[in-house]
């Protein structure tokens, strides 16, 4: 069968086809005056009254599947055609490599459409882990065009999951975060590699080299939410060890001292010193050095906490609120 | 700032223009269901409902249902758990869930559980926490909660809980505050907010406000105005509203308005859709705006309607 466009070039009735000559069109009952109204082109109303017809009778034959091919060319979102589809291709007990080929034209111009991947979900489920190499480079292909696709992410983290394929995958981010390090979906890929991949021993083995990673990133672009988080969630429960990282305040501390974009910076400070992180002068220094006139004075380490919701209020004053929540809900630690 | 154009949107609503030509129009028929619940809770709130003949509706609604108990998204088409809240909801409007078997669609839908808690969208088996809060929805405006298991479907949704605080699709998937709405949602409605963190959710929510003052789904993505629902109630549900900058977020919406042919768009200058302006009516509610009802963040319905459906008496 030709592309989706082509399927349709040259329009011949399907009335006037010997293969439908048996079939009876049904008509779509749209009820009463309809709330969400419909205008139907004459090749597509054919179209859904011929794939009534063989739906109600329940005919799976290869002439259904045409009808389906038709049907989803029109209108790739009518989930009823695409499982009638399958019940034909179970039915015929078809060679699911062809659909492959399908679903990657219907993906072109359709790539956000909720029905095609469930549908290539099933298709490559059938086909099991031989398919996981094509299903990787399947979703490659999206990212190009895309590459925050969220349906082939979901897509690329089942067939890893399911199917294998981990070799590669933390190269891939690697790639991808080059191409764009703004790229939080990619940043949320490279935590599900390294917290789940069978093949480089769980976080804390990569925790280091993790690090060292979002730490590069954060001096290119601080304002850029993705690598801060990142960073935060490498250590996720591990408080100690979060605190106990130096790497952390030194990075927070180069951005300060450049004196712009250092939210991120200031708000991470803010965290570590809500966990009883003791800065050095030279983080209060920068700090101190970014004061707007009402952040008050930075003597105490509460003090400081304060001064630095004081300064993000003024420097993200879209989130005021929420700064002066940080100012009121700051622990009320006895400084020495 | 501009002003809402309600009379507008109803118009739209109650009349989309039958272009021929409008292949996008033509994309509607499967989604009928959908569409139906999005035109007729927007003249709901903005106290429009009575424009519409409810018979007719509700006679159509029914023809929607599948031997199965589920709805399909339209007359003839296959039933889904998400066409199957929709016609739940817009019975609800109504006022008119009397006439379903309550039994037949519980049944429906509680058979879409998995062994794991999670929910699939149909027969078909694709999982998504979006399924869960539709289930957990859906199940709870019929106030048959008992018919699933809500201690798997609650573990389910919290395993889907990411280090920044957020909720994916699956365990692992990337946090998106549409699934977000969906598994607050849910937890809300099972009473176990318990088991977000609000302060860090609350955080990376609203982060999604950006300087035009719209609100996007992820970081360093555009923003959208169904993101005012998304994001809002979220921020609703968990009590940190405050945190954004409600006044810049109406001037957006308000911003992505027709206000000559009626309805509203993703942003600014684009083309409508009743999706959209069901989203940014629906956002003008939670921020208060006046001549909008009030609005349920974890139902998504009029907050007259739930206290219809809870507690059986009517306020406007």
């Amino acid at each position: 069968m030709a592309s989706s466009g082509e399927d349709r070039r040259a329009w011949v009735p399907l009335g006037s086809l010997p293969e439908f000559a048996d079939v009876t069109p049904l008509p779509q009952d749209d009820g009463p005056s309809p709330v969400v109204a419909i205008a139907y082109r004459d090749e597509f109303r054919e179209t859904m009254d011929y794939f009534r017809s063989l739906y109600s009778s329940r005919e799976l034959s290869p002439r259904s599947l045409l009808i389906t091919t038709l049907a989803i060319s029109f209108n790739p979102a009518n989930y009823t055609v695409w499982q009638f589809r399958r019940q034909v291709l179970e039915a015929l007990d078809a060679d699911l490599t062809d659909e492959l080929d399908f679903t990657e034209r219907v993906a072109k111009g359709n790539a956000k459409n909720y029905q095609l991947w469930h549908h290539r979900r099933w298709v490559a489920e059938k086909l099991g882990s031989d398919a996981a190499y094509r299903e990787l480079e399947f979703t490659r292909k999206i990212f190009y065009l895309d590459a925050k696709n969220y349906h082939a992410w979901s897509h690329r983290q089942w067939v890893l999951q399911a199917l294998g394929g981990w070799e590669n995958e933390l190269d891939y981010c690697v790639q991808l975060l080059e191409e764009d390090v703004l790229n939080n979906s990619a940043w949320n890929q490279r935590y599900f590699v390294v917290t789940k991949s069978p093949l480089l021993g769980g976080l804390k083995a990569v925790r280091d080299s993790e690090v060292d990673y979002a730490i590069e990133a954060i001096n290119m672009n601080p304002q850029n939410e993705s690598p801060w988080r990142y960073l935060r969630g490498l250590y996720n429960d591990e408080n100690d060890a979060w605190l106990n990282d130096s790497r952390v305040p030194s990075a927070c501390l180069r951005v300060l001292k450049a004196k712009r974009n250092f939210k991120f910076a200031l708000s991470t400070l803010l965290d570590l010193l809500c966990l009883g992180f003791k800065p050095n002068q030279e983080i209060r220094d920068a700090i101190t050095s970014l004061r707007t006139p009402d952040s008050g004075e930075v003597g105490s380490d509460s003090d400081l906490a304060k001064s630095i919701c004081s300064i993000l209020g003024h420097e993200d004053p879209m989130r005021a609120n929420y700064w002066t929540w940080r100012s009121s809900k700051l622990p009320q630690a006895a400084e020495v | 700032m501009g002003e809402l154009a309600g009379n507008k949107h109803v118009e739209y609503i109650l009349s989309v223009e039958r272009r021929k030509d409008d292949f996008h129009s033509v994309l509607m028929e499967h989604l009928r269901m959908n569409g139906a619940y999005w035109g007729l809770a927007t003249l709901d709130l903005l106290g429009k409902l009575d424009a519409v003949d409810s018979e007719d509706v509700v006679s159509w609604i029914m023809k929607c249902q599948h031997e199965s108990g589920g709805f399909g998204g339209n007359i003839g088409h296959d039933p889904h758990v998400h066409y199957t809240l929709s016609a739940v909801q817009v019975l609800a409007l109504f006022d008119k869930l009397d006439v379903l078997d309550i039994n037949k669609v519980t049944g429906y839908v509680a058979s879409l559980q998995k062994e794991d808690g999670s929910f699939s969208g149909d027969t078909w088996g694709e999982v998504d926490t979006r399924f869960s809060y539709i289930a957990i929805c859906c199940l709870s405006i019929l106030k048959r909660l008992d018919s699933m298991d809500v201690e798997k479907a609650v573990k389910y949704i919290v395993s889907c809980k990411n280090m920044d605080g957020g909720f994916g699709c699956t365990p692992g998937g990337e946090s998106h505050a549409g699934q977000i709405l969906c598994c607050v949602g849910a937890l809300a409605i099972t009473g176990s907010l318990h088991h977000i963190d609000k302060d860090l959710l609350g955080w990376w929510l609203c982060e999604r406000q950006v300087k035009s003052g719209g609100l996007n789904g992820r970081p360093e993505k555009l923003p959208d105005v169904c993101y005012s629902w998304w994001v809002l109630s979220s921020l609703i549900m968990i009590d940190r509203a405050h945190w954004i900058d409600k006044e810049k977020l109406i001037k957006f919406i308000l911003d992505s308005q027709d206000t000559e042919n009626g309805g509203i768009s993703d942003r600014p200058d684009d083309a409508v859709d009743v999706y959209h302006t069901y989203f940014g009516v629906a956002g003008l509610s939670l921020l208060e705006y006046p001549g909008v009802k009030a609005i349920d963040p974890a139902y998504a319905l009029p907050v007259n309607v739930v206290e219809r459906i809870f507690f059986g008496r009517c306020s406007t």
